[in-house]
């Protein structure tokens, strides 16, 4: 049941008084075999979501560090099938951590909405992101969706006034990713103050679990959103720590660094810990 | 379906040409466009802004642009008479800023200070830069890094206009990068920024308000025709990039049904190489830039970098309107390669003394055998959308002579 493993990790996080992590790293960065080791590392560290980036030669929303992580897996020839493949060696030992796929819309389209649906949820994937889909073109999309329950998570970001927040939320499902700042992905820090109103009526509105993402990549930061907000996500934090692969560190130091930080995010995430 | 006198009616509320178009963007964008069709429409009801846009085609760019008889290709091909819609005696020297001045002006209409813009051969960079000048407003142009280094005359026309050059490093260096960073700077100043868009493509409204912005050159086509020659021409022409120049000359013929609409994509080294930029001849269906249209692709969705020799064609998209004039049968979309359009360049140069930018040499060089297959009672009209001063360099270099 792929939306209750993703309502099940919200509550679960909310039970234990904290915030969830979200955690996005690049599938195929820069191979399939150390994002497999990676989103291990993530899980037994802490990361209650995993957000599995597709690549794209176009990624329009996404800052250098995430466009060059799509490129390194581009160039080792990751396509969106060896991305589910990845899920689904994933979900052989995991049955319970939500595997979100965020891409773009094009690889999803050529695929075909309606097969990609049958591969994506055999694949154990519980939700997308597919950030150029907004709900004004995301209908063929739910329709694919319907008989799998896959969530379709879609974006609210802080030129999302209020009576826009009701579009947004009308047919999300899953979490709503409140995008932190206008821009790109790991370029500007968020201010939690600026956009706590934003998330308190993406909460109110969905009725959804709100993640923040977008610029957050220490433990303070993330302390921060974590006291606003049902998740935090953390992106190019972490694919800034596999790009050191390239230069020369091995898969082994890469891991251990990964888990690291998601130690570190991990602890910083309890709602009642204060607020740095 | 009866499909007379429904050509016009596109896009519908949703931004679509049938199947094409749409709003791709990013949530942050979407309030952005929506307030942009928003103005639009208040625009187009408000005489004001018409009355303004007529005055400064009228007197800054020289408009109307003559048609032209060019007698001697026509004598040379011995066929169809051929017209020039003389859109590079415009201002900058194309097409590009008929489309600028009401961006422009609708960003003023809407506040904002700050405009951007994706630039491949610099025409509409210059032309964008042109009319920030006159309106004292900021200008920062995208330009792909391969395309800087080819277009070094524009690069400067536009330093000199005050405009902020950013080379794009990442991809091939070409529109198509050029168009991702602008969009993500757009996406980063939403609030004083507005982003102006060259061509026919991107997201909802953008394909409309651009081909409305360009049908000025359509609409005195017709008029300069029955004028002339007491007639519609048999047939238009005109190259397509991402399909600005095309659009505005096809769209006032659109419901005129004998009347030929046929586009002209740069082939590069030709399909079959897989160098080209050939969306139509050599895409499929797919997203990117805003909107659902043909475009260069693999097997796994993967964008793949158009070629052309000219800088304004290298684009791996095209806007939706082509696409849905496409496949309903509307329009005919022919291919040049680039030694096609680099012949065409020169002859157009020595049999008619004027020498034209290598994007319409690509329409040049189909010219003749449409011209040839219609016979001497009958009339194209080609859009001769930019003037060649630009390329002269990069042509000195493609035909091995030392400047």
């Amino acid at each position: 049941m792929p939306v209750s493993r993703i309502s099940a990790a919200f509550d679960k996080a909310r039970s234990d008084g904290r915030s969830a992590l979200v955690s996005y790293v690049m599938a195929g960065d820069p191979d399939l075999e150390t994002s497999y080791q990676v989103l291990n590392a993530l899980v037994d560290n802490g990361a209650d979501v995993i957000e599995l980036g597709a690549p794209f030669t176009d990624p329009m929303a996404d800052g250098p560090s995430i466009q060059r992580a799509g490129q390194r897996s581009l160039k080792a020839g990751t396509t969106l099938k060896d991305v589910l493949a990845l899920a689904k060696r994933f979900r052989e030992t995991n049955q319970t951590t939500p595997l979100i796929l965020m891409g773009y819309a094009n690889p999803v389209h050529l695929m075909g909405y309606e097969t990609f649906a049958g591969a994506a949820s055999d694949a154990g994937i519980d939700g997308t992101i597919i950030v150029d889909l907004p709900p004004e073109e995301d209908m063929p999309l739910r329709e694919a969706y319907a008989p799998y329950e896959l969530a379709v998570i879609r974006l609210a970001t802080p030129t999302t006034h209020e009576a826009r927040m009701k579009t947004v939320a009308d047919g999300a499902s899953g979490f709503l990713y409140y995008v932190s700042v206008t821009g790109v992905t790991g370029a500007k820090k968020p201010v939690a103050s600026d956009i706590a109103p934003g998330v308190q009526s993406a909460q109110r509105i969905s009725g959804l679990p709100v993640c923040v993402g977008f610029g957050i990549k220490t433990g303070e930061q993330a302390r921060e959103m974590a006291a606003i907000s049902d998740g935090v996500v953390v992106g190019s934090a972490f694919v800034d720590i596999i790009s050191e692969m390239e230069q020369g560190k091995s898969r082994e130091e890469i891991v251990e660094s990964v888990a690291r930080l998601t130690r570190e995010l991990s602890s910083g995430l309890n709602r009642n810990g204060g607020v740095a | 379906m009866d499909l007379r006198n429904t050509w016009d009616k596109w896009p519908d509320a949703n931004g679509r040409f049938g199947e094409f178009g749409g709003r791709y963007v990013a949530e942050t964008l979407m309030p952005l466009i929506l307030d942009l069709e928003k103005e639009y429409r208040a625009a187009q009801k408000d005489p004001e802004f018409q009355a303004q846009m007529d005055d400064l085609w009228k007197h800054y760019v020289g408009r109307p642009s003559p048609l032209y008889f060019a007698e001697r290709l026509t004598d040379h091909f011995g066929g169809a008479k051929i017209y020039f819609k003389r859109d590079e005696l415009n201002h900058t020297g194309a097409h590009k800023i008929n489309n600028c001045l009401g961006q422009v002006l609708l960003a003023m209409r809407m506040g904002k200070k700050r405009i951007i813009a994706e630039t491949g051969a610099g025409q509409h960079g210059v032309a964008t830069a042109t009319v920030c000048a006159r309106f004292g407003l900021q200008c920062v142009v995208f330009m792909g890094a391969t395309d800087v280094e080819r277009q070094k005359p524009n690069v400067f026309r536009m330093r000199l206009l005050g405009a902020e050059i950013v080379p794009v490093e990442s991809g091939t260096g070409t529109l198509k990068d050029a168009m991702n960073e602008a969009l993500r700077d757009w996406v980063t100043n939403v609030d004083d920024t507005f982003y102006c868009i060259g061509t026919a493509a991107g997201p909802h409204p953008y394909p409309e308000l651009v081909r409305d912005f360009q049908s000025i050159i359509g609409r005195e086509a017709k008029e300069q025709m029955l004028e002339r020659e007491g007639r519609l021409p048999d047939a238009v022409m005109a190259c397509i990039g991402g399909g600005s120049n095309a659009i505005g000359l096809f769209h006032p013929f659109v419901e005129d049904e004998g009347v030929r609409l046929i586009g002209v994509e740069a082939s590069g080294h030709g399909v079959e190489t897989g160098m080209h930029a050939a969306a139509l001849n050599g895409g499929k269906p797919g997203i990117l830039h805003g909107n659902r249209t043909y475009l260069l692709q693999d097997d796994d969705g993967q964008i793949i970098d158009a070629h052309s020799i000219s800088a304004g064609l290298d684009y791996p998209g095209i806007g939706p309107e082509h696409a849905f004039l496409r496949d309903s049968g509307r329009a005919e979309y022919l291919t040049c390669t680039d030694d096609e359009a680099l012949e065409a360049f020169q002859l157009c140069t020595r049999l008619e003394g004027i020498i034209p930018a290598l994007e319409p040499s690509h329409a040049l060089a189909r010219i003749g055998e449409v011209a040839k297959e219609m016979g001497p009672d009958q009339i194209i009209i080609m859009n001769l959308c930019g003037r060649g001063d630009k390329d002269i360099f990069s042509v000195a270099g493609h035909l091995g002579i030392d400047m």
